[in-house]
């Protein structure tokens, strides 16, 4: 598996994400669950990805997170070739350069608010250094995100299970932003809020990410919220398989 | 390190989380852990009790038959010899170039319940436990005249008795018709210091006070209308012709497995003489099987314990997939998973036989009492000896090796779930 950008000229350096003839089959499966010629994301540029369930989005965040590998095909992060790296240092450098976002239940029940914001750091030496060197300590930074998401100092004592789900996704981003990873991934992060709460969410969400310059790779089935968006891409458009076999 | 000491605290607060669930299962390895420390901790002590009782005696000799049976009651006072030995042989074994010192000894009376043991001042200076401990006095003075009796700490404690405290002596050992000795009634002279040996539970008298006490008794009964007292006793010859054993101990070790055939091959009459070691290896070998039998059994509970803890973090597991996943996304390697799960196994077991030991010392303070009083047997508080350290470090291996188990599941589950996790 090369890890040349391909003979059009691309700079895959450039690029936050870029991904070149990826193709991704599940084990076992005979079609290719994902089949991508080209996909990329600027550094800093806000993407949202629409797709049906079951068109391979969560796949593609896998691939682009370093949790799957393609079958053939390049996937370039930050630069890195994730192809040539081997899985313990894909996981690393998931936690130096990724922040993510999941749908719900983003929490560690047992952890307290603050640290669940905090993980990353723990897993992550580079993030650690980069929250102490914007804040002092990894725990003002933590707090200092917690407060500009509008979460208030009275909430922090709780257990995280007696937040609401919109403070508990306002808790999630805080951990995806501590230590300014240069991406964010949020698979379907407003999906489980109320219509008004997502406008509310996604606002903060992309305030932070232009004020800390991360590349957000969005996912949603819910076109109302691309309008917020500078670039959106449908998958089934850049997805030459057609996605998943079953479901 | 750091990565590691964070994934410990990780697994700590994890297992607290569940505590309800996990605090089962570090009770059932809390158990196991007593049971199987405790098991072993009585049987070492058990013999190291009986070991102890005969330091530095070399043989024991007395009349022929079982050698068992023999050092039971010469040392342990347990049961009863079926026949006497000479005071001539014993005179003349005590006469040998390679003998230090000889202690006969004379059994077959008793005071409420305890053993009456005959012998001489030899015992007294000769007789070692615990390797070289020499019996000492904690109260009164050693016997001076014919009807003192020296008495042991435990009968002491038990009966009330102290220094000039008069008693009378029962023939015969235990059963409901006792007849005492009355009409000549011994003095407590003194109390020994308490020895952790039988010897604690034991009352001693001279070998011509035995004698004097049946002067008038002929075939195990009084005779009928002879009445001795203790005044004109003395002027009988209050010297034994039968002695129940004796204890020898010999100038040269070396000596001894010659001297035992001497022993063996007494001509005037037939004697035995045993090696205490060596009988009480038969012993063990005898007992070994009901050993082997209840170590097996608590080895059996111990894996119950642990295929619980097994099965407790495997169940967790798939209600834990979403937390696994959270941590796969915050930077953590599935090796990271899988030693998460591990050290929360660890964690249990851990705990678990903290709490065992706890318990055992508990145990073992509450029970020492009553096997001392109705057994003889002395347990007492220790830290964990060799046998019983590697009975723990088994049990903490093993544990570790169940928790492998859930924790490689989680590895795997990790690896295929990635960071999606359908619920």
């Amino acid at each position: 598996m090369g890890c040349s950008g391909g003979e059009t000229g691309e700079n895959p350096a450039a690029f936050a994400v870029f991904l070149k003839n990826v193709v991704f089959k599940w084990p076992g499966q005979q079609r290719p669950t994902l089949d991508i010629p080209i996909f990329s994301v600027s550094p800093g540029e806000h993407v949202f990805i629409s797709g049906p369930s079951g068109s391979g989005k969560s796949t593609l965040l896998g691939l682009v997170a370093g949790i799957f590998s393609p079958a053939s095909g390049t996937v370039f992060v930050n630069g890195v070739c994730l192809n040539e790296l081997g899985s313990a240092k894909r996981d690393m450098f998931r936690g130096d350069c990724i922040g993510f976002i999941f749908q719900q239940f983003n929490l560690i029940p047992y952890l307290s608010i603050l640290e669940n914001v905090l993980l990353p750091c723990r897993f992550s030496p580079l993030r650690l250094e980069r929250a102490r060197a914007l804040s002092g300590s990894a725990a003002a930074e933590a707090r200092m995100l917690l407060e500009r998401l509008d979460l208030s100092p009275s909430l922090w004592g709780r257990p995280v299970n007696r937040l609401s789900v919109g403070q508990q996704q306002r808790v999630a981003a805080a951990r995806a932003l501590v230590g300014r990873p240069s991406i964010l991934i949020a698979d379907e992060p407003t999906s489980s809020l109320d219509a008004d709460r997502r406008k509310v969410f996604l606002r903060l969400l992309l305030g932070e990410c232009r004020s800390t310059q991360a590349a957000l790779l969005f996912v949603s089935h819910d076109q109302s919220l691309a309008e917020d968006f500078s670039v959106v891409a449908h998958l089934p458009e850049l997805n030459r398989a057609g996605g998943e076999e079953a479901s | 390190m750091r990565r590691f000491s964070y994934l410990l605290r990780l697994a700590g607060k994890s297992a607290w989380n569940r505590r309800g669930t996990l605090g089962i299962i570090v009770f059932s390895i809390a158990l196991s852990t007593t049971l199987l420390l405790g098991i072993e901790k009585l049987r070492t002590q058990i013999r190291e009790s009986f070991v102890q009782s005969v330091s530095g005696t070399d043989l024991i000799v007395g009349a022929r038959g079982g050698s068992m049976q023999l050092m039971l009651y010469a040392v342990f006072h347990l049961g009863g010899a079926t026949n006497n030995m000479g005071w001539d042989s014993a005179r003349k074994i005590a006469e040998k170039d390679e003998v230090a010192w000889t202690i006969p000894i004379s059994l077959g009376d008793s005071h409420k319940g305890y053993p009456v043991v005959a012998t001489t001042g030899a015992f007294f200076e000769h007789y070692r436990f615990r390797s070289d401990k020499r019996l000492e006095l904690a109260e009164g003075k050693w016997i001076e005249t014919l009807f003192d009796v020296v008495i042991g700490a435990e009968t002491a404690r038990k009966l009330g008795y102290s220094p000039r405290q008069k008693i009378a002596l029962s023939h015969g050992g235990s059963g409901a018709r006792l007849v005492e000795h009355t009409d000549k009634p011994f003095t407590v002279s003194g109390i020994l210091a308490s020895t952790g040996t039988p010897v604690d539970r034991s009352l001693y008298i001279g070998l011509a006070a035995m004698e004097a006490i049946h002067v008038d008794w002929r075939g195990g009964a009084p005779i009928p209308g002879l009445r001795i007292t203790a005044e004109q006793v003395t002027r009988f010859n209050l010297e034994p012709r039968t002695i129940t054993a004796m204890l020898v101990g010999l100038k040269k070790r070396s000596h001894v497995f010659a001297f035992q055939r001497e022993v063996n091959e007494w001509k005037s009459e037939p004697l035995m003489g045993v090696m205490p070691g060596v009988v009480m290896d038969q012993m063990w070998s005898m007992v070994n099987t009901g050993e082997q039998a209840l170590l097996l059994i608590s080895a059996l509970v111990t894996a119950t314990g642990l295929a619980g803890l097994a099965a407790a973090i495997l169940a967790g597991l798939g209600e834990r997939r979403r937390e696994l996943a959270i941590l796969r996304s915050a930077g953590a390697r599935p090796l990271d998973i899988l030693i998460l799960t591990a050290c929360e196994g660890g964690l249990i077991v851990i705990s678990g036989v903290i709490c065992g030991l706890s318990a055992l010392f508990v145990l073992v303070a509450a029970i020492s009492p009553i096997l001392a009083d109705n057994y003889g047997i002395f347990v007492y508080l220790s830290p964990p000896a060799a046998g019983e350290w590697a009975l723990l470090g088994c049990i903490c291996l093993a544990g570790l090796a169940a928790s492998l188990f859930p924790a490689l599941r989680a590895y795997r589950m990790s690896l295929s779930d990635g960071l999606t996790v359908s619920i």
